[in-house]
């Protein structure tokens, strides 16, 4: 099958986070990047999916300034095909823009599938995917943690608030992948150096308007100190006492 | 022009806490902006419309009530353009929750018409021509404050961020047919199997009991289930640690890469603190934390803490609360 | 840990991404199981096929023969990486890599590189290094093991060799004997010795109290008998196995870094989070100066052995050079792996945590690969150009 995936470039989830001096962003020193978590789910299962069928190609892509290239070999290493940066100065806020971008690249290219994760760590939004395969006109499963493609169908579970989903549906189709599949493999060494043989395009990104923008960050307030009210089962009565004058949940 | 739309979700013909949430913001907004009209939008098989008076106790001035027998589920095609229909005459913002039907129809009905689109907001106000939106970005650890510009939006509201606020409106009903027909989804849904528990959902719970590690084996998550019981309005959550176990189902785990939640009352039992599950509750109101280690993170971010054994303490406070509650 | 010096800035983009995908090898597949192999005593055979995909095995070999084709500096970092998680482990990796397939690659024919080094590097044939005996360790130019050649060009191998990591898990054995009766070091040659051959011997050396999750074995060879092609036709002298200690040498020295870096950060976190007196321990005096310590020690370290990786890529090392790195980095670690355990108080003796499985595990490293001393003595002859050795 030709499957696209769609990657993101985020900082590691577990960083503490400071401001930059511009208030605008974070501020980015020490901070390690990488493919976001949900997006190398993404990767991963095109790859299974590709292995499966013993045939096909796994096409990345993603929006950004010319650091994504190093996140894009990452994919490759994995055992992507090849890759397309779509550039631009920055990478957007706007998730309508970024699926534009997507969606111009996309169209016409012959994709069975594409994949996205089911949001990105940094703005967890989930936009791009859904509105990437509403403008492509083409069927849209979200938050998939189990798929299977057979005979030009889809077949694909989604677990949401308490409730699991079995849906079907016809390719070509948008699938935005959750955990529960399987861990992302970690490149191979042999995987890491052919990834710089790998074609990785440079295209410029036709984003359309940016119509939102991040006007500023800040850190959020630190939850005030708590207490340790006691030990044992002992402490029970007391606790419930703050629960109802103090707490007021109670 | 200066009306917001808002989606009013619902499941089967009842509404989800989350509609009086998106409700609450779009009243907010439409008096913050001008005194604009809200209009709530739902979906439903027939019956649905008896949603309409809580809809317009909530701020709504008028109700749009599409029914059909194929909107008993997510219809999520059919929704989308029907929305996107009504929404072509041009709304200030068109607003939905940020729950799982929200976070895949907002996308859809801003690619349709092509609006810029914000989630999972947790302010929203406006600021001359544009809409100022606030997020918790980051899981939760940065506050990340966008200016959306142009003339309309869609906005996804972050649950139990606004609190729903009786504000009553005229609720006028206007039927509407879909635009699209349910029956002719492109993603057919074949099989729901529903949670393993009955009760709220951790997303709509205000209190949530939550367990890790520390309870040892699955089956000491009856006694979470008790305690859930005792308050009577409680959802039970788990850490990753157990969920990757198999001790409780994926959808229970709260999470940065879980579920987000921010209940009134949260309590963590048997449960370390690791940053990933700090991630998805530490904005919960109020946090209680039961550990035998009183040097677990947990602690750090818990209003209320008790150090000593799960298994023994539980429940005492489950009797405890039944008492306080007059069970 | 964090990247004090900014080093990072220092690496090439591929150099990053091996050193974090082995990084996350180990976290994923060594830590969890590690502990408990020490001290059951056992090495984790069940992670070699998943090495050998990963690619660890003769990483700096070239891509014809089967291997990742890496840089000196990339195959630095794997070394320390697997270190991070345990010496024994690393000690397979150095053995298979540095001490089996080079030799084959460096000495043998292209017939014996085609026939063994693809296997190897997946993983499906094991090898490892008999040089030392029990008679003869760090003078290995007295050593007895003799094999004698007749004249249909077969060999007879007699001896016996010692404390050889993968000695009873390995399918082949380089060997390294006197030939034809001569005592003198010039007739040293290397064999690659099939280990199930009869009269081949591998014993599990028992009772070790440092790099338990290894295999350490005696081997007896009597009478073995070997085909011609078993002789690596270009070793020869005891030039020969030292190029390939050479080899091992320079990958141990990162090793030992990453054993440090993991005792450290086990340092740092257990005393950000241990309280005592009201407050944690990381803020006393006394354990920020032990912390110090070791962030300097691990810091210049890791300036040597990129510097030696890069004077390695550009083929102007020195064995001398590799010998400074080696002394000092483990050195260096087994200091800071104890001043570890002591940071962790009480909890530093158990299993559980790492830093005292890494203290036992360095004395192995500080004494094989040519011991402590002897690195001093190399390093003192280089200078003086006085023989000091006896």
């Amino acid at each position: 099958m030709k499957i696209a995936v769609c990657i993101k470039r985020t900082p590691d989830s577990e960083s503490r986070f400071k401001i930059a001096p511009s208030g605008t962003g974070i501020d980015e020193t020490g901070l390690k990047f990488d493919i976001d978590d949900f997006a190398s789910y993404a990767v991963e299962v095109a790859l299974r999916l590709n292995e499966k069928e013993g045939a096909g190609e796994t096409v990345v892509l993603a929006v950004g300034p010319d650091a994504l290239q190093e996140t894009l070999r990452k994919a490759m290493s994995m055992g992507a095909e090849r890759a397309i940066q779509l550039k631009c100065d920055s990478q957007p806020f706007d998730g309508l823009a970024v699926a534009k971008a997507l969606a111009a690249e996309l169209a016409g290219g012959g994709y069975d599938l594409v994949l996205f994760g089911k949001h990105a760590f940094d703005s967890s939004a989930g936009i791009v995917g859904t509105a990437t395969a509403t403008l492509l006109g083409i069927p849209c499963v979200t938050a998939v943690s189990q798929l299977e493609i057979a005979g030009g169908r889809g077949t694909a579970r989604r677990d949401l608030e308490g409730v699991s989903e079995l849906v079907t549906f016809s390719l070509p189709a948008a699938v935005t992948i959750d955990e529960g599949i399987a861990r992302p493999r970690y490149p191979s060494l042999k995987g890491i150096m052919g990834a710089k043989k790998k074609p990785l395009e440079i295209k410029p990104a036709h984003l359309g308007a940016i119509r939102v923008v991040v006007s500023s960050m800040a850190l959020p307030p630190e939850r005030p100190a708590g207490r340790i009210i006691g030990e044992g089962p002992g402490a029970v009565p007391e606790l419930v006492r703050l629960l109802q004058t103090e707490a007021k949940v109670l | 022009m200066g009306h917001v739309l808002v989606y009013a979700e619902s499941r089967g013909t009842d509404l989800r806490k989350i509609a009086l949430e998106a409700t609450t913001a779009a009243r907010a907004l439409a008096d913050g902006s001008g005194g604009g009209e809200v209009q709530a939008i739902v979906f439903g098989p027939p019956g649905i419309e008896a949603v309409a008076p809580t809809l317009g106790r909530y701020g709504a001035d008028v109700v749009v009530v599409v029914e059909a027998a194929g909107f008993d589920r997510y219809a999520r095609e059919s929704i989308a353009a029907t929305v996107a229909a009504r929404a072509a005459s041009g709304y200030r913002a068109i607003l939905a929750g940020f729950s799982a039907q929200g976070r895949d129809l907002g996308p859809r009905v801003a690619a349709t018409l092509d609006l810029p689109i914000v989630a999972d907001v947790t302010e929203i106000r406006v600021d001359g021509d544009a809409l100022a939106v606030q997020h918790p970005g980051y899981a939760n650890k940065v506050i990340v404050r966008l200016r959306v510009s142009g003339s309309g939006a869609v906005v996804t509201v972050r649950p139990s961020a606004f609190t729903p606020v009786e504000t009553p409106r005229a609720g006028r009903v206007e039927r509407m047919q879909p635009a699209a027909d349910p029956g002719a989804e492109r993603v057919h849904v074949n099989d729901v199997i529903q949670g393993v528990a009955g009760g709220p959902d951790l997303a709509d719970a205000p209190v949530i009991i939550s367990g890790g590690r520390g309870l040892k084996a699955p089956e000491n998550f009856k006694l979470l289930e008790d305690l859930a019981g005792a308050f009577g309005n409680a959802a039970v959550g788990a850490t990753r640690a157990v969920t990757d176990e198999g001790w409780r189902p994926h959808s229970d785990q709260v999470g940065q890469t879980g579920r987000q939640v921010s209940p009134q009352l949260y309590v963590a039992v048997g449960i370390s603190g690791a940053i990933q599950h700090l991630a998805g509750m530490r904005t919960s109101r109020t946090i209680v934390a039961i550990n035998k280690d009183k040097e677990a993170p947990i602690f750090k971010v818990a209003d209320y803490g008790i150090v000593g054994d799960a298994l023994e303490i539980v429940p005492v406070l489950t009797q405890a609360v039944r008492e306080a509650k007059g069970r | 840990m964090q990247d004090f010096f900014n080093i990072e800035s220092q690496l090439s983009e591929d150099e990053r991404a091996v050193r974090d995908s082995v990084r996350r090898f180990v976290d994923e597949r060594v830590l969890p199981i590690i502990g408990a192999c020490y001290v059951e005593g056992r090495f984790p055979r069940e992670l070699v096929p998943d090495m050998a995909a990963l690619g660890v095995f003769g990483a700096n070999l070239p891509e014809e023969y089967g291997c990742a084709g890496l840089n000196n500096v990339a195959y630095g970092l794997i070394m320390q990486e697997l270190e991070r998680g345990d010496s024994g482990v690393r000690s397979f990796a150095s053995v298979q890599g540095a001490l089996a397939m080079y030799p084959i690659y460096a000495f043998g024919s292209e017939d014996q590189k085609r026939r063994y080094l693809p296997r190897m590097a997946a993983g499906e044939v094991i090898g490892c290094f008999g040089l030392t005996e029990p008679d003869f360790g760090s003078n290995p130019s007295g050593m007895i093991t003799m094999a004698r050649e007749r004249p249909d060009g077969t060999w007879r191998l007699n001896g016996a060799k010692m404390w050889i990591t993968n000695g009873s898990t390995a399918q082949i054995a380089i060997v390294w004997a006197k030939t034809n009766g001569n005592p003198d070091d010039a007739s040293i040659r290397g064999f690659i010795v099939p280990t199930d051959s009869p009269g081949f011997k591998a014993k599990d050396q028992k009772g070790k109290l440092s790099l338990r999750a290894s295999d350490t074995s005696e081997l007896v060879f009597d009478h073995v008998e070997l085909p011609a092609d078993a002789l690596l036709p270009m070793s020869g002298g005891l030039k020969s196995p030292l190029m390939c200690l050479t080899q091992a040498r320079y990958g141990i020295a990162w090793g030992a870094l990453g054993a440090a870096m993991a005792c450290y950060e086990e340092a740092l976190s257990y005393g950000q989070n241990r309280v005592m007196f009201g407050r944690p321990i990381a803020g006393f005096q006394i354990q920020q100066e032990r912390l110090a310590d070791m962030l300097t020690e691990i810091v210049k370290a890791q300036l040597v052995s990129l510097h030696l990786g890069r004077l390695k890529d550009a083929g102007t090392f020195t064995p001398q050079q590799v010998s400074l790195a080696k002394r000092n980095n483990v050195s260096i670690a087994t200091d800071i792996a104890r001043e570890s355990r002591r940071l962790l108080g009480a909890v530093g003796i158990l299993a559980e945590y790492a830093s005292m499985r890494h203290m036992a595990n360095l004395e192995s490293v500080y004494t094989y690969e040519g011991t402590h001393d002897v690195h001093s003595l190399i390093l003192g002859q280089a200078v003086t150009g006085l023989n000091a050795f006896q």
